[in-house]
Formats: C-alpha cells, sequence, structure tokens
C-alpha cells in the first residue's frame, strides 16, 4: 500500500440527490482535521447520477471531489460499495475516513475496516488532533462514560454522529470533481429484495426544529394523539423512548436513543421519559430539553432545562390550549 | 441434514442500571459495574430469540451458544442455554476481560472459537454490545469467517438454502437474502427473550458445554487490537432546571408555555 496520506469525506445523498447535513458537518470536520495535520481535504462520493452533487460538494472546501458515478451505486448495496471503496483506498489510502453514523455508515465501515485491516472507532461524538495523530471520543456503557480513543493503524476510520461537526459556508468557487473508473463485482451474494417505507415521512426527527417525546408513562397510543397536536402546533415532530416502539403505541422510526435516532432539536419535550443514559444518549445535545414527569425525582429533570410535575393528562391539554393562544411574535 | 445456528452471547452489567451503578476509573481505563447484576448482552438476547423462532418453525434445527469473557457467570448462561440451546461453548480467561479487547481483536478471537464450534449455517449475533456499543465484531467475524453478513434484521428467516432478512432502515426496512452459511446481527425490534421454565433451567445443567482458555485458541488478543482507549471521562449532562409551578396542574401547563415564552424559547 502506498503511503497513507489525507482526510477523505464520504458523502451521502439524500432523496433528492443533495449531499446530507451530515455530510457537510463532516466536511467541516475533515477541514479542522485537515489543517491541524497539515494535509489536504477530499471527498468521496458514490452514486448514480450524482454529477451535480459532487459539484454542490466541490464548494465545501475540499481539495478534489473523487466520483463514483455509476447505476450499479444508485442504492446501498453493501457488498457492491465495498468492493468499489477498497479497491479505491487501497491505491489512496487517506490518514483519515470519515462516514456518518448513519444506516449506511454504520453497515458499510465496519465491513470496509475489517478488509482492509483498518481500525476503526464508531459512533464519535468527539474528534480532534493531539500531537501527529487523531483521537476520537466516543460513548460506552450506553452513554454513561466517554472514552476517547486512538487508532493503531496507519489509515484511521470512523463513523460521527449527525451534529458533532459544522457545515462550513460554500465556497464561489469550486474545487475539481475527478470521476472514476468503477468496475462493480459482476456477482454478489447479498440480494436486495426491495424496500418497506413505514408511516410515510411521518417522523422526519433528525431535521425538526422541535421534537417533542412520549415515554413508556403516556401508558397507551392515545396520549401520543396529544403529542402530535403539540408537535403540529410548534413546527416539530414526535418521539418516542423505547418502550412507546416495543408496546406499539409509537412507530419504531420514532425511536430516540442510543439504538434510535439521535436528536438535537432547539426544543426537545420528554412527557413521562424518566431519562435513562439510553435515552439521553439521543437528545442531551438539544437546545433546550423541557420535562414533564409526575415523579419530582425523575432524573430527566437534573437534565432539562424547564420542568414540571404532574400527570401529562393534566398538564398537556392547558398547555396546548395555551400553545393555541399565544401571540404570535 | 439439519441446522446448525450459532448464537454469539456476551455477558455485560445490567445497561439499564442506573448511572451511579457505572464507576469510572480513569486512571485505569475502566468502567467497573456496582450492584448491578450481569446480564446477556440484550441484543444478543433478541439473537437468541431469532434462534428460537427459527427452531420452532425447522426441522432439525440446532442452537449452540457462544459466550467469550473473563469470569462469565454460569447462571446468566444456564438461564440463556435453558431456553433452547442445544450446546454450549465458553471462552474464559483473564485476558479476555472487555475492558482489555477492542472489537478487531474479540472479532478474530470469536472467529477462532466458532471454528471450535464444529460446522454451522447461521450465525446470529446482536446488533452491539450495551457495554462497547461499538457495533462492529459481528460484520467483523462474517469477514473473518469469509461469509455473508446482514445487519439489523427485525426477522430473521431460513428459506431453503438462505436466509431473510428484514433490515430495519432509519423509514422502514427492507428484505435482503443471502445464502448460507451467513451472519445475521439481530435489532431489538425481534422481540424479547423468552422465558426459560423452571424445569428447563434445571435440565439445562445437562445440556453439553465445552470450556475452552485462551490457549485453546492459540491466538495472542495483544497483538489483535487496532484501537486503543487512552482516556475516560464521565459525560457532562446536567443543567439547571427551572421548575414550573401553579395553583392547579392546569395552570401548570399554562405557565410552562408563558415561562418559555418569557424565555424567548418559543
Ligand atoms: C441496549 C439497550 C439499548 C437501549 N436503547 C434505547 C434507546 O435508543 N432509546 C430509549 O429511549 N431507550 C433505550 N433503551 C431503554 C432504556 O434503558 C430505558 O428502559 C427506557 O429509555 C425507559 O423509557 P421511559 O423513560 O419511557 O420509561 P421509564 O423509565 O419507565 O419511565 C417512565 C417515566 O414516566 C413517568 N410517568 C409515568 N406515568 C406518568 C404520568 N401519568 N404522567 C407523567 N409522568 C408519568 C414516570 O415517573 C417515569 O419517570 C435501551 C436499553 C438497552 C438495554
Amino acid at each position: 500500500m502506498a503511503d497513507a496520506k489525507g482526510i477523505y469525506i464520504l458523502a451521502e445523498l439524500d432523496e433528492g440527490l443533495k449531499p446530507t447535513s451530515l455530510t457537510l458537518e463532516l466536511m467541516g470536520l475533515g477541514q479542522r482535521l485537515a489543517s491541524d495535520l497539515a494535509t489536504d481535504l477530499n471527498a468521496v462520493l458514490l452514486g448514480s447520477g450524482a454529477q451535480a452533487a459532487a459539484q454542490e460538494l466541490a464548494r465545501y472546501g475540499t481539495g478534489e471531489v473523487l466520483l463514483l458515478d455509476e447505476p450499479a451505486l444508485s442504492g446501498y448495496h453493501p457488498e457492491i460499495y465495498i468492493e468499489v471503496l477498497a479497491g479505491l483506498l487501497r491505491s489512496r489510502p487517506p490518514l483519515v475516513l470519515l462516514a456518518g453514523h448513519t444506516s449506511m455508515g454504520q453497515d458499510l465501515l465496519p465491513r470496509l475496516a475489517f478488509a482492509l485491516d483498518c481500525g476503526l472507532v464508531s459512533d464519535c461524538v468527539g474528534l480532534r488532533v493531539e500531537g501527529e495523530e487523531v483521537l476520537f471520543t466516543r460513548p460506552v456503557y450506553g452513554g454513561n462514560a466517554l472514552a476517547t480513543q486512538r487508532v493503531e493503524t496507519p489509515t484511521a476510520m470512523a463513523t460521527v454522529r449527525a451534529r458533532v461537526g459544522d457545515a462550513p459556508s460554500p465556497a464561489g468557487t469550486a474545487a475539481a470533481v475527478i470521476p472514476l473508473e468503477v468496475s462493480p463485482p459482476a456477482q454478489t451474494r447479498l440480494e436486495m429484495k426491495g424496500k418497506e417505507v413505514l408511516s410515510g415521512r411521518e417522523c422526519p426527527l433528525e431535521e425538526a426544529p422541535v421534537v417533542v417525546s412520549g415515554g413508556r408513562g403516556m401508558g397507551g397510543e392515545e396520549g401520543f394523539g396529544q403529542l402530535r397536536e403539540i408537535a403540529a402546533l410548534m413546527g416539530g415532530a414526535v418521539g418516542a423512548s423505547r418502550p412507546p416502539v416495543d408496546s406499539g403505541w409509537a412507530a419504531s422510526t420514532c425511536q430516540v436513543g442510543i439504538t434510535g435516532k439521535v436528536v438535537a432539536p432547539d426544543i426537545y419535550i420528554a412527557v413521562a421519559i424518566s431519562g435513562s443514559t439510553q435515552h439521553l444518549s439521543g437528545m442531551s445535545e438539544s437546545g433546550k430539553i423541557v420535562a414533564i414527569n409526575k415523579d419530582p425525582d425523575a432524573y430527566i429533570f437534573k437534565v432539562s432545562d424547564y420542568g414540571v410535575v404532574g400527570e401529562w393528562k393534566q398538564l398537556l391539554p392547558s398547555f396546548t390550549a395555551a400553545l393555541k393562544e399565544l401571540p404570535k411574535v | 441434514m439439519g441446522l446448525n445456528i450459532i448464537v454469539c452471547a456476551k455477558q455485560v452489567p445490567d445497561p439499564e442500571g442506573p448511572p451511579s451503578s457505572f464507576e469510572i476509573n480513569e486512571a485505569e481505563l475502566k468502567v467497573t459495574a456496582r450492584g448491578i447484576p450481569p446480564v446477556i448482552n440484550p441484543f444478543d438476547e433478541n439473537a437468541l430469540e431469532a434462534a428460537m423462532r427459527i427452531k420452532e418453525s425447522h426441522e432439525q434445527v440446532s442452537i449452540t451458544l457462544i459466550s467469550m469473557g473473563k469470569g462469565i457467570s454460569k447462571a446468566v448462561i444456564l438461564k440463556a442455554v435453558a431456553v433452547g440451546a442445544d450446546a454450549s461453548l465458553l471462552v474464559e480467561g483473564d485476558s479476555l476481560d472487555a475492558s482489555l479487547l477492542d472489537s478487531f481483536a474479540t472479532a478474530r478471537l470469536l472467529a477462532a472459537a466458532v471454528a471450535r464450534a464444529g460446522g454451522y449455517d447461521l450465525v446470529l449475533c446482536g446488533r452491539q454490545a450495551a457495554d462497547t456499543n461499538a457495533g462492529l465484531v459481528g460484520l467483523g467475524l462474517a469477514q473473518l469467517l469469509g461469509i455473508p453478513a446482514i445487519t439489523l434484521a427485525q426477522k430473521v428467516d431460513v428459506a431453503g438454502d438462505g436466509v431473510v432478512v428484514e433490515r430495519v432502515l432509519p423509514d422502514g426496512y427492507e428484505v435482503v437474502e443471502a445464502p448460507l452459511p451467513a451472519l445475521v446481527t439481530v435489532s431489538g425490534e425481534v422481540g424479547d427473550l423468552r422465558y426459560p421454565s423452571l424445569q428447563a433451567i434445571k435440565a439445562a445443567k445437562a445440556i453439553p458445554q465445552t470450556v475452552l482458555g485462551l490457549a485453546d485458541l492459540d491466538l495472542d488478543p495483544s497483538t489483535l487490537g487496532r484501537v486503543r482507549t487512552v482516556a475516560l471521562a464521565a459525560p457532562s449532562r446536567e443543567r439547571r432546571c427551572k421548575m414550573v409551578e401553579g395553583e392547579t396542574p392546569e395552570e401548570a401547563g399554562r405557565n410552562l408555555v408563558l415561562a418559555l415564552r418569557q424565555d424567548k424559547v418559543i
């Protein structure tokens, strides 16, 4: 293998073939790491019909955008993606490869790390350069502790959570987009048989400025109707802790926490949620946290900015009514 | 011909224990659990449950439970075996302490253990462990065994020579198939592990168990790691909470809106 060099960002596109906000955040992080390590930043984009996205990415402080554009790369297929990426990284081994801790990142990066025998730190919430190397911070024990880790192979890989980096503002001039030859494998062992989309985008949680979540104390599906009304009034989305999802009161796509979605809205309202470490891992970076809980000693109050002690059934109707009456600012 | 399923299950301190029970030793880079019992990693329990469902709906299914670690609790393993395993394989040793091994070393050691467990058609792992939360071992194990892997299963079934998986996506799920032998990592959506009866727990003592040590695997864990922890700290999450009250709950609900408006939060 050649000498490891440069920071590479593995870009992801949304359904409209635009770079995701997490991808742009990674560009910001990558810029910082590249400048601290005195190396360059490059973006890698796999997709189909991704020319325009590559041009857009090229405005976010990258040295170049390596574009692997090919119909076989239109959706994520683990074996095709890994073959194509492993080939690229073998010929151009980076010092650091960053990907989002997304559905794809969680599946692809471990495969890549084991295929190339590179160390990987998953689910990073912090990255910094110390001396000549990058240190990665991630939650362990369900978020009860934070471990800082170093990678002992020439190439370090990491998956990074949303809102760890800040997206840079786009520059007027764009870096070069370098289209690369792609030869996808002729055969794969995995067969993708199609997707089933649930709940018709009812919970675009990660993007919502306000998240109103219910917990086990909601006691059933009905209460979630009230949460939905509040979310609608505030321009937000409905979330849940794990028990309501397990009980079928809320869609599994609504789960917030270490094994659900990681959100950091301006306002997070936790109703009848006790504040387990696993739940906090998914929302503790929110702007303002508001808790409603009947137990004055519930841990959630310790990590909230506003709290009301009481039964949600008695509190939510007047809360909702007052929201409706609130004069616009 | 029957179907051999291996379920990899790790013992962890009960992840639902209160935060105060996780004592952080910054000098030794270790987290010590105080006053909470060891349990099987909940996602590994989901993997065992997935195996049990396959066993119920197919003929001649045999389940082998593999667990590796330091000081594995016999009672915890016995209870898991009693649910419906046909054999168990433990790999024990002081140098197999979870805090000493990274995911890369763990996957290599497990691959060697799987090779000692006899043949397999399907390997099931939890999607991630509740202590390291890394989610790497299952995929690494598949890579080392040279078999296809599917992650985040909410449903696993065997059909003909292949495995059919519903894989959890952020907005739903997708169906993925792979030829056997294959590895699948299992998510919580599969459902909780059933309880064994007291009778089954008693009978489980007679289920064949192999205990190996590190020497049997012929690997040196100290050379297998790729990631090293250099610092450990407690998260700082606590905030100053403004408690909003009222003469009645109704008033408190209204006052909350007023407080948020006053502070320009809304
Ligand atoms: C490996 C693993 C991963 C996990 N991942 C996640 C995850 O991603 N997300 C997640 O959320 N959890 C997760 N969990 C579960 C987590 O440990 C907790 O069990 C869960 O978060 C608790 O949810 P809760 O706060 O809604 O319920 P509880 O802890 O039961 O709390 C319910 C709260 O509601 C209050 N309450 C009850 N009735 C009322 C009422 N009428 N009015 C007002 N308040 C009321 C109670 O005082 C209590 O504080 C995970 C667990 C494990 C082991």
